[in-house]
């Protein structure tokens, strides 16, 4: 099959573009070797079937990052690329383009948005580009679909130029000479839309726009999310999954290996979805019935938060509190993700840059930020005994987030660099594009996932039936009673924590905790380990080796975070002081000792300058 | 007068003058579209070390305070003390 390629620089509406060609036989591929993503899908022409590759945003093709590797390989196995460019911006864009012509293919360009570039006073001479440049050019716009017949029409006739390659110096002095030629400037006021834009990257404007946003976008996810959680408990898992499951159950004979394995224990003669732990009841309903309808939802928001230009403005406002941990503005987005599941944010950390940012996001992630499920319980169970005392639950896990973040980056070698990220206008997103998208990535989330999560639960539910829990509950209780304070069978509930953390903190309640022992048994559940839907994820992207250090931290970290309160609530310090005092302390701290990213940065440019 | 991106007030205009972080750092910026002799005007910035947000002919680029430190910029000496747009 011949391959089309479409290149470009970031938010130039390839992907919209992209999603237009192609049918619904779309997926999204790891470039081999690399956590780079590109998608595939195929288009006809007349007798023919192309495959078309959608490269990922790239500024250049000179192999300086691994997304600008992958871009410049896509290319080379092209047989004819489509060069898609913004009109808005051409000079830039061109740049891109020289490179492309100097490679041995067949070129053609879109040049999209053609009709926001008019909205901004920008006027291109197309025929006279057309004729400069020597390949075809196609006005285009993308979220209308304006141009593209004409586009994919065009295709055969795409020029190979196999231009003498230039050094980047001489490529600009030639896109100057280009831009000169075609394009013409008429000053325009700013639109109310511009006006917003400049507001969302001020701090007095822009920090009361985030809030609210991260607001709506929370409730949206948390609302939509159960309401669809909730039917497809009732009506699919206890409607027409269980009475197939029940007889399964019966025809296994109601236990023995096989039906531990897949049914689980009988909860008083009935399938629990949530407790039974065989493949077929736990393992089915944690993916489908808790996990996909959330992610779902989830995903439905980040795309259009994404496509609508707002996430990296979020970037800009947080940078600065996240270069604490050494950390960049873009890292708020697994962090947010966090929140609603960690599953999701630790797939979305594949997209920073560094192995060494990648870890330390997931490993903060995993330990101070609890999931949608788990908040709710805390929430619920320790607010019980008092505000004060969630207010120490939630005080203990920031104070853990900032210390933390701050010891890893001084002690992890290497900085984080500063960001540098483009702020694209805010754009109506595509509806076509955005359930394309939802679409591969609920998909991509299923095939990737189901064999973690089914087999975490065959393996939790293994080490139960062969009684290596109750070993393990032997072996642990010493550090439960003597370091944490908690009753022995509380070792119990760390263990249904891999499997369910906001099911483990409710466990806590027979335990008749008093309010000391609660909120350090909720802390400890919440920082000792991710659960294991997550935790499977992390391995897959931090690799085996990283995760190894990464749990050892959390459970470290944990520990030594539930002895602190064993000794200092109540017993010392009264719970709303020791909560005022943890938030005081680590915002204190990290302004007293600074961003060792930011210092590293600082020497390395000097350095090199 | 040549300051930096961070030392420029919002609303100022002025032109590329000196990357002083190595050749590496100004190739880096220049695939973006940063590059001597470009006309900037500045945007936004996050209290006193936060990122520093410009436009540059029609797009915008945050820049974190590490790097904008070190891009300096010969401002336009008619806009000197003008405020923000």
């Amino acid at each position: 099959m011949r391959k089309i390629v479409l290149v470009g620089n970031p938010n130039v509406g390839k992907s919209v573009i992209f999603s237009t060609l192609t049918g619904s036989r779309v997926m999204i591929s790891n470039y081999a070797g690399t956590t780079v993503e590109y998608t595939r899908g195929e288009l006809t022409i007349g007798e023919e079937t192309f495959e078309v590759l959608d490269a990922p945003g790239t500024y250049s093709l000179d192999p300086s990052s691994k997304v600008e590797e992958v871009a410049a390989s896509l290319v080379n196995q092209a047989d004819i690329v489509v060069n898609v460019v913004d009109a808005t911006n051409l000079e830039r864009n061109l740049l891109l383009t020289s490179e492309v012509l100097e490679r041995d293919v067949p070129v053609i360009i879109a040049l999209n948005m053609i009709d926001e570039a008019g909205h901004k006073g920008v006027e291109i001479d197309i025929e006279e580009l057309d004729k400069i440049l020597g390949v075809p050019v196609i006005p285009t716009v993308a979220v209308s679909g304006e141009g593209l017949r004409k586009l994919v029409d065009a295709l055969p006739t795409a020029v190979n130029q196999s231009r003498q390659p230039l050094s980047t110096a001489d490529r600009w002095i030639i896109v100057g000479d280009i831009v000169s030629q075609v394009q013409k400037i008429t000053h325009r006021h700013h639109s109310w839309l511009e006006s917003l834009q400049d507001a969302s990257l001020k701090p007095i404007t822009g920090i009361p726009i985030a809030v609210a946003i991260m607001y709506v976008a929370f409730q949206v996810v948390i609302g939509l999310g159960e309401l669809i959680a909730e039917f497809i408990e009732k009506y699919i898992f206890e409607g027409l999954y269980e009475p197939l499951l029940i007889n399964l159950s019966r025809f296994l004979g109601g236990e023995g290996f096989l039906h531990n394995i897949l049914i689980g224990t009988l909860i008083e003669g009935e399938i629990e979805f949530e407790e039974s732990l065989g493949v077929l009841t736990t393992g089915v309903f944690v993916e489908f019935g808790v996990v996909l309808p959330f992610l779902t939802v989830f995903y439905l928001v980040l795309g259009f938060l994404e496509d609508s230009g707002y996430l990296p403005r979020l970037a800009v406002m947080v940078d600065r509190g996240l270069h604490r941990v050494g950390l960049h503005g873009y890292s708020i987005i697994p962090m947010v993700l966090g929140f609603g599941c960690n599953v999701p944010a630790a797939l979305a950390a594949r997209n920073l840059e560094s192995r060494r940012e990648k870890f330390i996001v997931c490993t903060l992630m995993a330990i101070a930020v609890p999931c949608m499920a788990q908040l709710a319980m805390i929430v619920g169970l320790v607010g019980r005994y008092g505000g004060e005392y969630l207010a120490v639950v939630f005080a203990t896990l920031f104070f853990i987030w900032i210390i933390l973040g701050l010891i890893i980056d001084r002690f992890m070698p290497g900085y984080t660099p500063s960001m540098v990220i483009e702020i694209p206008p805010y754009r109506i997103p595509s509806i076509k594009a955005q359930m394309k998208k939802l679409g591969m990535r609920v998909k991509g989330l299923v095939v990737h996932a189901t064999p973690y999560i089914l087999g975490g639960i065959l393996l939790v539910n293994i080490l139960y039936t062969s009684g290596v829990v109750e070993y393990i509950g032997v072996v642990f209780t010493p550090l439960i009673t003597g370091v944490l304070g908690l009753p022995g069978e509380a070792v119990s509930t760390l263990l249904v924590g891999f499997l369910r953390k906001d099911v483990a903190v409710a466990m806590l309640v027979p335990l008749g905790l008093d309010a000391r022992q609660f909120v350090i048994g909720a802390v400890v559940l919440a920082a000792y380990f991710p659960c294991v839907a997550t935790f499977s994820v992390l391995v897959r992207e931090l690799g085996a080796k990283d995760m190894l250090k990464s749990a050892l931290i959390m459970i470290v970290t944990a520990f030594s975070a539930g002895f602190m309160l064993n000794i200092l609530l109540d017993r010392i310090v009264p719970a709303p002081y020791l909560a005022a005092g943890l938030v005081v302390s680590a915002i204190v701290l990290a302004m007293l000792l600074g961003s060792t990213s930011d210092r590293r940065e600082m020497k390395d440019l000097d350095s090199a300058a | 007068m040549a300051v930096n991106l961070a030392e420029m007030k919002s609303g100022q205009s002025g032109v590329i003058t000196t990357f002083q972080g190595g050749p590496g750092f100004a190739e880096k910026l220049g695939h973006i579209g940063i590059r001597k002799g470009k006309e900037v005007k500045k945007i936004s910035s996050i209290f006193r070390r936060g990122p520093v947000t410009i436009l540059i002919d029609n797009f915008q680029v945050a820049i974190g305070y590490g790097k904008a430190v070190r891009i300096m910029v010969e401002v336009n000496s008619s806009e000197k003390n003008s405020p923000g747009r």
